[in-house]
Order: C-alpha cells, then sequence, then structure tokens
C-alpha cells in the first residue's frame, strides 16, 4: 500500500467535511465511501497536470455521482488543482465550489454532473471522442450504486459496450444505501456485477478501502481490449467516521459542531497513524 | 433550386451537414432516426464521423456533452419531441449548463408531422428550449435559411437547438441571402402592423400581407430565425412604426415566436400582440395542410388577426 495516498485521501475526507460542516449542507456518507478510490486515481493513475488543468491529452474523470463533489474537491486540492481552504468554502454564494461539479468554474472538473444517470453517458463520450481522434487517454467515472436505478445508465452500458470502449473504467461506488434507506429495499439494484456481465462489460470486484485492490483492477481494466470495465467497489458509506459509518441518514445531512470535532478527531488520529 | 421550390428543412439539415462536413470536423449522432432526419446523408459520405446511440435520446444528449467536451463540435438529431421533450433535463443540465458545443439537430416539429399524430407533433420545444440560459434557438423558413442555420451554428460557440420540419416548403430567399444569428429579416416593410413569423409560416405571413393589401391594410413582415436571442431592436422599431404586432409559428401560442415577441415588446414598446399558432391543444392525425387548416395557421387568419390587432390600437 502506498502511505502517501491514503493519507492524502484520509486528509481529501477532512476537506470534504468540513466543506459540508461550515456550509451546513452537502452529502458526507458518499463522498467519504469513494475518497480512497479517487486518491488512487488521482495520485497513481491518471494523467493529469493541476498546472494545466484543461491539457487536451489528460486522462478525465467524471464524478457521475455529482452529489459526492466534497470528496472530489478534496482529493483535488490535495493534488493541488486549488487551495484546501477553497473547499471550506463550499456552497456558499460568494465561492466557486458548487455544490456539484462545474467544469465551467472549478479547475479540474473534467464535467459538469449532479443529475445522476448522466456522467456515465458524458464519460462515454469523452472515451468515444478519444479513440476517433486517436488518442490514448483514459476516461474514469464513478456511479454510485443507487445511481444505477436511473435507466439512462443501461443505455450508457449498451452505449460502451457497444462502441467497445476500453478505454472506459467505471467504479460503482457499493456501499448499499440510498437517500430513503437500503438499496435492496428502496429499489434493489442487485445483482451489480451480472448485469453490467449481461451488458458485455468486463467486470471486477474489490474492496472500495484496499489501496492496493484499487490499484490492481485498474490495471487489469487497462490490460482489457475490446470492452469497458466496471469495477464494483464494495464501499462502507461514511468510511473513516465511526458514527457515520453504513448509516443512511447521514446520505446528505451535515454534522454539528460535536459531531464534527468527533469525526475530524478520528480522521486525524488515522492521518497520525499512517504517518507514524 | 429556385424560389417557390419547395424542400422539407429537414432534407437541407441532411444536405448541410454533408457539405459542411468537408468544410468542419464536426461529429454526427443520431438515434436510430438518420432516416428520417436525414443524418443518414451525413452518414453515407462520412461513417467514420457518424455516431448512432439507437434509441435513447437522453443518452445521446450527454454522450454529446462528453464528446464536445473534448473541443468537438457534434451535432445531436431526433425528432423535436425527443429532442426537447424526452431529452430536456439532459439537454439542460448536460450540454446547455456548461455551455457544450452540442447542436441540436430537431426535425418532424410542430402539426405539420402530420399522420403521426399528437403523440409527435411538438408544439412546446421552442418553449422549453427557450427557458435554458445559454440556449440559442433558429427556426428556419427554407433551404437556404437552413443550410446558412447549420453552418451558424457551427461557428457559435455554445449549444444551439436548430428546429426543422418534416413538410416540404418552398424557397424564400436567393442565394444571395445572409444569414446573421439574432438578427430578424425584414421581408416587407408595412405601416399599419407587423406581421411577425417563423418557419414554415413565413411564406404565409406573406400570403397574409398580400390579402391585406387588397384590403388597403399595409402589413410588414418579419422573418424571426433566431428565436432566441431574438431581435429586440428590429421587433421594438416594428412596434414603434406600426403600432400592432401579429406573430405566426407552428407551435403553441403559449411558449414559443408569440410569447417571446410578447415578452419583448412589454418591456420595449407595449403595443397589442395578437398571436397565431396553436392555442394549446394537442395536435391529431391528418393531412399535412389539412391540419395547419384546422388549428388556424393560414393565411387567412393571420391577416384576420391583423385586423384585430389593428382594431385594438384604437
Amino acid at each position: 500500500m502506498n502511505r502517501e495516498t491514503a493519507i492524502h485521501a484520509y486528509k481529501a475526507r477532512k476537506h470534504a467535511l468540513t466543506g459540508i460542516y461550515n456550509a451546513q449542507s452537502g452529502h458526507p456518507g458518499g463522498s467519504l465511501s469513494i475518497a480512497d478510490i479517487l486518491a488512487v486515481l488521482y495520485f497513481e493513475v491518471m494523467n493529469i497536470d493541476p498546472k494545466n488543468p484543461k491539457m487536451p491529452d489528460r486522462d478525465r474523470f467524471v464524478l457521475s455521482k455529482g452529489h459526492c463533489a466534497p470528496a472530489l474537491y478534496g482529493i483535488l486540492a490535495e493534488r493541488g488543482f486549488f487551495p484546501a481552504e477553497d473547499v471550506a468554502t463550499l456552497r456558499r454564494t460568494d465561492s466557486y465550489m458548487q455544490g456539484h461539479p462545474d467544469m465551467k468554474g472549478i479547475p479540474g472538473i473534467d464535467m459538469s454532473t449532479g443529475s445522476l444517470g448522466q456522467g456515465i453517458s458524458a464519460a462515454n463520450g469523452m472515451a468515444l471522442a478519444g479513440k476517433l481522434a486517436g488518442k490514448d487517454y483514459r476516461v474514469y467515472t464513478i456511479l454510485g450504486d443507487g445511481e444505477l436505478e436511473e435507466g439512462q445508465v443501461w443505455e450508457a452500458a449498451m452505449f460502451a459496450a457497444h462502441y467497445k470502449l476500453d478505454n472506459l473504467t467505471a467504479f460503482v461506488d457499493n456501499n448499499g444505501l440510498q437517500i430513503d434507506g437500503n438499496i435492496a429495499d428502496v429499489m434493489n439494484s442487485n445483482p451489480i456485477d451480472k448485469k453490467f456481465e449481461a451488458f458485455n462489460w468486463n467486470v471486477i470486484t474489490i474492496d472500495a478501502h484496499d489501496y492496493d485492490a484499487i490499484l490492481d483492477a485498474v490495471n487489469k481494466a487497462k490490460a482489457v481490449k475490446g470492452k469497458p470495465t466496471v469495477i464494483i467497489a464494495k464501499s462502507v458509506k461514511g468510511k473513516g467516521v465511526s458514527f457515520m459509518e453504513n448509516q443512511a441518514a447521514w446520505h446528505g445531512a451535515a454534522p454539528k459542531q460535536e459531531q464534527f470535532e468527533q469525526a475530524i478527531a478520528e480522521l486525524d488520529a488515522k492521518i497520525a497513524e499512517l504517518e507514524a | 433550386m429556385a424560389i417557390g421550390d419547395k424542400k422539407a428543412t429537414r432534407e437541407s439539415y441532411g444536405i448541410a451537414l454533408a457539405e459542411l462536413g468537408e468544410k468542419y470536423d464536426i461529429l454526427v449522432m443520431d438515434a436510430d432516426l438518420s432516416k428520417s432526419t436525414k443524418t443518414d446523408t451525413f452518414k453515407k459520405k462520412f461513417p467514420e464521423r457518424f455516431i448512432n446511440t439507437g434509441i435513447a435520446e437522453g443518452n445521446m444528449m450527454a454522450t454529446a456533452a462528453g464528446i464536445a467536451s473534448t473541443g468537438r463540435v457534434v451535432f445531436a438529431s431526433s425528432f423535436a419531441m425527443f429532442a426537447a421533450g424526452r431529452a430536456f433535463e439532459q439537454v439542460r443540465n448536460s450540454i446547455a449548463y456548461p455551455k457544450l458545443n452540442v447542436k441540436i439537430g430537431a426535425t418532424h416539429a410542430g402539426i405539420s408531422v402530420g399522420e403521426d399524430g399528437a403523440s409527435h407533433q411538438c408544439l412546446e420545444d421552442i418553449g422549453i428550449m427557450r427557458t435554458i440560459p445559454n440556449m440559442v434557438i433558429i427556426n428556419p423558413a427554407d433551404h437556404v435559411e437552413a443550410m446558412a442555420a447549420v453552418e451558424a451554428a457551427i461557428l457559435h460557440d455554445g449549444p444551439v437547438y436548430l428546429r426543422f420540419g418534416r413538410l416540404p416548403v418552398p424557397q424564400i430567399f436567393g442565394d444571395d441571402y445572409k444569414f446573421e444569428l439574432g438578427k430578424g429579416v425584414t421581408i416587407a416593410e408595412g405601416s399599419d402592423a407587423t406581421i411577425v413569423a417563423t418557419g414554415l409560416m413565413v411564406p404565409y405571413a406573406i400570403e397574409a400581407r398580400e390579402l391585406l393589401l387588397k384590403e388597403g391594410i399595409d402589413a410588414g413582415v418579419i422573418n424571426i430565425h433566431t428565436i432566441k436571442p431574438i431581435d429586440t431592436e428590429l421587433l421594438t422599431a416594428a412596434a414603434q412604426k406600426t403600432g400592432a404586432i401579429v406573430t405566426a409559428e407552428e407551435h403553441n401560442i403559449i411558449g414559443g415566436l408569440g410569447g417571446a415577441v410578447a415578452e419583448a415588446l412589454s418591456e420595449t414598446c407595449p403595443v397589442p400582440v395578437m398571436r397565431v399558432g396553436t392555442r394549446d391543444v394537442f395536435g391529431r392525425s391528418g393531412k399535412p395542410y389539412e391540419l395547419m387548416e384546422l388549428y388556424g395557421l393560414t393565411a387567412e387568419n393571420i391577416a384576420a388577426k391583423v385586423k384585430a390587432a389593428i382594431a385594438l390600437k384604437k
């Protein structure tokens, strides 16, 4: 495991929660569950340049589950796209840190998202455009497991396989929870692996918080030719903050002062442990 | 083609794409309707630059957004009903919000679709698209204007909604016609009232002027091809000069050209504005010209509305 990547992931969690706490608004649960994937992508995988965010041949990332923007902003700040203090201004009228990713105003954001089901289509478009232009950049996207209930995801899944978009890797943040409760109770999107297999995707299942497994899966996806890969990442919603873990209630709720302080203390302890 | 010869603007769309495909590195998408939207004309010539998404319009729009984000200009084509209706939210959030270079080629707009009936006669698309920030809307009147509009859309930085029809319409403009995005075209000056028409209603507006002249009424005719941004300056001047406006469009009178003109003039030069269009009703199956008659999309109705507007002046 790359210790530095893990430290960035936990610092990004802190930035995300700080922004959400200050705004008293935002989505902590899913932000915490994708932080480790984002850290691996932005620190170990993607060809990007924080000094030149629009570099034409860069790898691209689309946060299809756009409501988890705080984690993405946290990682982009860690990677040097903008100062971490800016993430603390999340959702404020005088800030460029929009509630959902805004490609026009935020450095490092490749696609404006927030309406579920659309990001994966946009990622397909980027991947196809890359192939048509003979470029070898790769495109990454993260979907929520609740997001799979959007029909457009399956239109996009069909499209990616049809056009053999092997330069596309999609993650499913499979934390099992959505706003209204357990996915299995609200609208069961399982079995996710069988569905993507039936749509002619290469399917890999991993632990979303195992940094080596994330990197290994991404590398395996790169080696697969002729079909897109989906990495079903079994995650813990709220990962890293004990009282938020596996609680649907933390999907879209901001912590109060005491809770925020406890969360930061837990994350600081984890960072100290990683740095030791 | 010569003036008076008929061609559907959807045909013009396909011809324009195929011609402009040589000049510009455009991509063209369709959702299994390429034979109807006429993007197959482009597909035959540039198969490597044509992308079929199958019957999935929402997916097509968001995919087009992703393509455009890489710096390409991409056309996304379907019937107006599905391009503006079904895919509204993808157009709004994935294309217009990030102001991407997706050009929406929406064919089969309006009641003149004919036999397919109400489910396919889109009379709401201008209203829907008009409320989206960053969106430009062009509704060409004939072949010449449609051809020019496609190139103007390519050159415009940002999303454009192009509205085309299925019914062959007469050529109005000559080869010397100059298209300017956002600028209305004065076809005839008038002194008593001004008819402001768009799309296939433009020839009816010209005919209405002729009918009125026989009765001693001098009505000007303005063609508004760009419904957004609308040419407020030209409309205001016409309102100031003639004091009465009649709009004519193949769209619901709510939210379309009539709405746009009334909104603009209410702020600059409030005068009577009478609207010709479908009057907040769904269409039905039938022959295009029979339907146009049935829903009042005629020169006679425009002429009657001009008289009513003039009466309101007093």
